[in-house]
């Protein structure tokens, strides 16, 4: 015989009083991670272009001023005109986190009419939304954007944000239309149709809320290509830039050659801003991901059971056959006990 | 066979559409393209490389918008993208031609390479979930997030200018003559490797992570648990039971993130000079060459389509539900 016994040390649902707390500590570290890198830079985006010590676009005329190495009056050094990298950056993040954040919200909200009205209209018509999505996912992006932004009159951040939010719905488009097929066939829809409910609102306050974890997934995904893309094309000039964002900044020191004056401060802080931002994204979106699919979940997330780490992936343990760790004295102790017969299948 | 049928038919849909976008991007677009590109060059435009913009962006009386569309299909076809603006008498199909070995060899091997390691790590990854190639997973994520042309700085910066291990810029050595030589040969692979491991660095991450997710939800499939009780050596259960069916959904992702892969590696080159597609990419921008960057774009769009195409042979060979007839992907 064995003794099966659910036991489990994780706390119990939270009172009503701490469900905050308690939901933040079961976010997978992962997210936790993430969620504070990324905090980090949306205060900076808010609080910095107050706080810059000088204005970034102004160029100190006297020439000891110029391409200095980070100081106590410049913590982050000079540019070669004698600009402020630091003031640069703290008015830079606010653009290209403004850009992203838009281009993410503008594009979500395009796949998933995209997505929902495909999976509800179905026949010819998800079929053509299917193949536009499809077509769009393999012509490759940023020369498509190069094209279009390279022969758009105005150059600039609302160009920018229209390119990229009206490429950048297709993979979500595609994904949240599987989900909202799978969502159809379930019995709360079956009802609300039974109901009366009219088809938009079945679509608006039943099969959307159902998929918000995907959308939010799908929101932070769309970010980090549009923080991808905005550099990039940045980077090559495709932009308006009189303006300061991270990709502006990298094109500046690129043109002006940084690297070849050896002026690492130039361009190290604003890739290393673009690079963390995007860490904290990808992490993120790994927390939803382990959220979603416990067996994404690292050992950390392991359980303990009986003195034992199990991972949620492990079959819940049979107790009777697990050798809870004891002290040799404790397992003196307990070799007296008539609960000892259960331990070890006949090895005592 | 059928299966690749379709794939056959979805790319040629593709291709059409990037063609046709390509032909009303700019005849869409509020004219000032035009007159921009004719301000530019005041009375030095030749007849040869108005008859490209012609051809091109629809400058001028050039007949109906369907014969517009005919004669620039028909151009395509032929390779001939017209003479170029900027660089006259250059032809844009010689511009382009002269590049495009340079971004093949270099972004082409340098992603089978990551490809490959990123998988193999991914296998290795996956199967002992919680391991140590777990622990280093948030670096790599780093790692992923970095842009390539970031990276390039910063390895040119320490590799190359402090440690001075590897050449900087260019394709080869200013002092070696193009050609079948060694000198030349060894020359160009020394000035590639930098370049090199940038794309390996910054995208073995990305491979690596999503093989280890398809790996571990593979691992925990039944037929796994089976061969692992037959008592099968790990090597063979590994590599023939969990990896082989984990590789699928990765070769279908191989084919989607290429375009993605392509675009980083190409602003990359402007980084080291290298005079591949995406340098030339760089300076059609800044001169505002639009025949060239069009061009450019078809180029690059063709290159991954067919890169796809090759994905999904190998997906034929690799999985038989493709063989038989219903459609996977």
């Amino acid at each position: 015989m064995t003794l099966v016994l659910p036991v489990s040390t994780e706390p119990a649902i939270p009172a009503e009083g701490a469900p905050e707390i308690g939901r933040w500590r079961r976010l997978p570290r992962n997210a936790k991670a993430g969620v504070i890198i990324l905090g980090f830079f949306i205060l900076t985006a808010i609080v910095g272009p107050y706080v810059t010590p000088y204005d970034p676009g102004y160029q100190n005329p006297s020439l000891s001023a110029s391409l200095q190495a980070p100081s106590a009056a410049h913590l982050l050094g000079t540019t070669q005109s004698g600009q402020d990298v630091l003031s640069q950056l703290l008015v830079g993040v606010r653009l290209t986190l403004e850009l992203a954040f838009i281009v993410g919200a503008v594009a979500t909200a395009l796949a998933v009419i995209g997505g929902v009205s495909a999976a509800a209209l179905g026949g010819v018509w998800d079929e053509i939304l299917s193949l536009v999505s499809n077509v769009f996912l393999v012509i490759p992006a940023l020369p498509l954007l190069v094209v279009l932004l390279g022969e758009l009159p105005q150059k600039g951040q609302t160009a920018t944000i229209l390119v990229l939010s009206v490429l950048g719905w297709p993979w979500g488009a595609r994904v949240i239309r599987a989900q909202t097929l799978a969502i159809r066939n379930r019995d709360f829809i079956a009802a609300a149709r039974e109901t009366g409910e009219k088809t938009w609102r079945i679509l608006a306050f039943e099969i959307v809320p159902n998929q918000v974890s995907l959308i939010a997934a799908n929101f932070v995904n769309t970010v980090l290509y549009a923080i991808g893309a905005s550099v990039a094309l940045a980077f090559i000039g495709l932009t308006n830039l009189s303006s300061w964002s991270l990709g502006t900044m990298l094109y500046w020191a690129q043109s002006q050659d940084a690297l070849q004056l050896g002026a690492w401060w130039w361009f190290v802080p604003p890739g290393l801003a673009v690079a963390l931002i995007g860490t904290s994204l990808v992490l993120l979106n790994t927390g939803i991901d382990e959220l979603s699919n416990p067996r994404l979940r690292d050992a950390h997330s392991a359980s303990r059971i009986a003195g034992q780490r199990v991972r949620p992936t492990e079959p819940t343990p049979v107790l009777a056959n697990m050798q809870p760790r004891r002290s040799p004295v404790a397992a003196f102790l307990h070799s007296f006990s008539r609960s000892s017969l259960l331990d070890g299948n006949g090895k005592r | 066979m059928a299966f690749l049928l379709r794939r056959l038919l979805f790319y040629a849909v593709a291709a059409w559409v990037a063609l046709t976008a390509n032909f009303f991007i700019p005849r869409a677009m509020p004219g000032n393209a035009i007159q921009g590109i004719m301000a530019k060059f005041p009375g030095t435009l030749q007849p040869a490389a108005y008859k490209a913009l012609q051809a091109m962006l629809g400058v001028g009386n050039a007949g109906s918008l369907w014969h517009q569309y005919v004669s620039y299909l028909n151009d395509v076809v032929h390779f001939n993208f017209g003479t170029d603006v900027t660089e006259y008498p250059a032809k844009v199909s010689t511009l382009v031609g002269e590049t495009i070995p340079w971004t093949i060899t270099l972004v082409g091997t340098a992603t089978i390479i990551a490809f490959l390691l990123g998988t193999l790590l991914g296998i290795l990854a996956g199967w002992r979930h919680g391991g140590w190639l777990d622990r280093v997973l948030p670096g790599l994520m780093f790692l992923q997030a970095v842009p390539y042309f970031f990276l390039a700085l910063i390895l040119i910066e320490v590799l190359a200018i402090r440690l001075n291990v590897f050449p900087i810029g260019s394709g080869y050595a200013q002092d070696v003559v193009p050609g079948w030589n060694w000198a030349f040969i060894s020359s160009a692979v020394a000035h590639s490797l930098l370049p090199a491991l940038t794309i390996v660095i910054t995208s073995v991450a990305g491979w690596m992570l999503q093989m280890r997710n398809v790996m571990i939800t593979t691992v925990g499939e039944d037929y796994v648990l089976a061969a692992q009780a037959k008592g099968l050596p790990d090597r063979r259960v590994i590599y023939t039971y969990a990896a082989r069916n984990a590789l699928l959904p990765q070769l279908q992702g191989f084919g989607l993130a290429l375009g993605f892969v392509v675009s980083g590696a190409i602003i990359m080159e402007i980084v080291f000079s290298y005079p591949g597609i995406g340098l030339l990419l760089v300076n059609a921008v800044t001169s505002d060459d639009y025949p060239l960057m069009q061009a450019i774009f078809l180029v690059i769009t063709f290159a991954v389509l067919l890169a796809n195409v090759i994905v999904d042979i190998l997906i034929v060979f690799m999985d038989p539900r493709a063989r038989v007839s219903e459609v996977t992907a």
